[in-house]
């Protein structure tokens, strides 16, 4: 994957410095630090218990960290905002426009008491879309852009495999065009084809649309596939950095090699 | 006018808890909409019976005031006709079925047909203040929407009648914003009342005892209920006017008159109703034998519940 373009960014999308949050005498996310530049996308891989989705809540401003500082530069110019000193409003308001969040439980990010229809629609509604007929047929149009048949628009996700679920949870933090997604898991769902299907319209998202994406995975097949870049983390602490490439193929750190020796092989 | 049982406080309520009463209505006044919280005391009825309504009368009746009480719009059903009694019984006071003479209303599921005037006072009983409660269980997460008028789910809500039903189904406590800010429940009044509701001249306010808040649309505030553009508000209409009074512009209920199928539609404000009976108005089934005993059925409770009796 060519890397230059993205040197080229004036300044980052989103800077983060000396990340650290701790659960009591656990530190659960040590001293992280990184730039994502818009139009590219993250991958943040590690073992269970090491601190992935602790660090993407902090990053999402869900947790307020202990240490360090998250600034999000939507415009490429001028002073970042901090997204920890944003008042509680705007940092909502930048959640359902700007920002997405996909759950790795897709139960944790969808309504599961109203319609397919309703979950996709609310992120449009909540900034102010009043036309029931516009709002339904986008709801439809995202649907079949993540493969569910359009008669299961007015059935609620309980209903949902598993899979479906997480498909419609895309679809549900897609439909407004975020340019920074933030994923946990996103993959971990599906079904090997449609896993295949969403990574390619992820990656056709990333080109089009310019976003931006951090996701957090353990599976390095589906890193390898989406991220540009790939951090590894142990222990709270990013062990290594660099392009997905680099690292996968070129471990340094003996965790790494750990990880990709066991994993890929397969 | 019943001298006012001295066993007990003018209003039943002590002082320190109308003065509390009062400051939360004085807060709810000076922020259309928002909710209040109050110490809701213990009442001599039940949660559901209108403990919050009383408590806010009880806190702004004086000994000059004129009460009418009402319940689904008909003021000789019985949470009526008891509360009106124990009004009479703490404060005194005169109370009255007639709309035009009251200056206290309290009401429960309707706004009187009757416009209401500047010197008028509108007192809801409110079961559930909380209009995002059946989208968000938390209340802690509630609150936070309401002060950061974060009010998408609302119309998820609604989008969803839309979806299931053809229409937006929600027939009573429908939602509305009051004041371009807040997100409010009207109390379960059919929404054929929500039109009443906005610029109107009176000030209206909300008991809800059990959930202990206080809330109020000031005199001539904007209270707009929510809708899609393509799916506008609108109230419910019959095609047909009441049988007793032929009045073709007030809130109908059905009463089943016998067993075999017989039915009447009746205007639900029995004032508005004998109202225009007395004006020489009739309705369709005003002669029929049904429509008779009605009417005398509704006059008589309401006399045995005005009268002196003892409760």
């Amino acid at each position: 994957m060519n890397a230059a373009p993205l040197m080229e960014a004036e300044r980052p999308l989103l800077a983060v410095s000396g990340l650290g949050k701790a659960f009591g005498a656990r530190r659960a996310c040590d001293d992280v630090s990184f730039d994502l530049y818009a139009g590219e996308v993250l991958g943040v891989v590690g073992e269970s218990g090491s601190g992935k989705t602790t660090l993407l809540r902090c990053l999402s401003g869900d947790l307020t960290p202990d240490t360090g500082t998250v600034l999000y530069g939507p415009n490429g110019n001028g002073p970042g905002l901090d997204v920890h000193a944003l008042p509680e409003g705007r940092r909502r308001l930048l959640m359902r426009t700007e920002w997405g969040y996909v759950h790795q439980n897709p139960r944790d990010g969808l309504r599961m008491g109203v319609s397919a229809g309703a979950n996709i629609g609310e992120r449009p509604m909540a900034v102010g879309a009043r036309h029931y007929g516009h709002i339904r047929a986008q709801a439809a149009d995202w649907l079949a852009r993540v493969e569910i048949e359009n008669d299961r628009l007015d059935d609620r996700p309980v209903t949902f495999s598993g899979g479906m679920q997480q498909r419609l949870q895309l679809a549900r933090v897609l439909v407004n065009g975020p340019r920074l997604v933030f994923m946990d898991e996103p993959t971990g769902g599906l079904d090997v084809s449609v896993q295949a299907r969403l990574l390619d319209l992820l990656r056709d998202l990333v080109t089009r649309l310019g976003l931006a994406a951090v996701i957090v995975t353990h599976d390095l097949a589906v890193a390898r596939l989406l991220a540009h870049r790939l951090m590894v983390m142990k222990d709270g602490r990013a062990v290594e950095h660099g392009l997905t490439d680099q690292v996968l193929d070129d471990p340094h750190h003996p965790y790494t090699q750990l990880l990709v020796s066991s994993v890929l092989q397969a | 006018m019943t001298q006012h049982d001295s066993g007990v406080t003018f209003g039943y309520l002590d002082e320190q808890t109308k003065r509390m009463i009062r400051r939360a209505v004085l807060k709810a006044v000076a922020i259309p909409g928002y909710q209040v919280p109050f110490a809701g005391r213990e009442m001599p009825l039940p949660y559901g019976w209108g403990t919050g309504g009383i408590q806010v009368t009880a806190s702004i009746i004086g000994p000059d005031d004129v009460l009418k009480v009402i319940d689904q719009g008909a003021d000789d059903t019985t949470n009526a006709v008891s509360i009106r009694r124990f009004f009479r019984r703490v404060t005194g006071v005169r109370t009255t079925e007639h709309t035009t003479e009251a200056t206290l209303i309290q009401t429960r599921h309707r706004i009187p047909e009757t416009p209401l005037g500047p010197d008028q006072i509108l007192i809801y009983q409110v079961p559930i203040p909380e209009p995002l409660r059946f989208m968000e269980a938390r209340e802690t997460e509630t609150r936070r929407m309401h002060a950061l008028a974060d009010y998408g789910v609302m119309h998820v809500k609604l989008y969803e009648d839309i979806s299931q039903y053809g229409r937006i189904a929600k027939a009573y406590d429908y939602p509305v914003m009051v004041n371009g800010r807040y997100v409010m429940a009207p109390s379960p009044i059919p929404k054929f009342d929500n039109p009443k509701m906005h610029d109107a001249p009176f000030l209206q306010l909300f008991g809800a005892g059990r959930e202990k808040r206080i809330y109020a649309v000031p005199p001539h505030t904007s209270v707009v209920s929510l809708d899609f553009e393509d799916h506008p508000f609108e109230v419910q209409s019959w095609d047909r006017v009441c049988d007793l009074c032929g009045a073709d512009d007030s809130y109908l209920d059905e009463v089943v008159t016998d067993d075999a199928g017989g039915r009447l539609f009746v205007c639900s404000d029995s004032d508005y109703c004998a109202g225009r009976r007395a004006a020489g108005h009739e309705g369709p089934a005003a002669a029929s034998a049904a429509g008779a005993a009605l009417s005398e059925t509704m006059t008589a409770v309401s006399r045995e519940a005005d009268g002196e009796g003892t409760p």
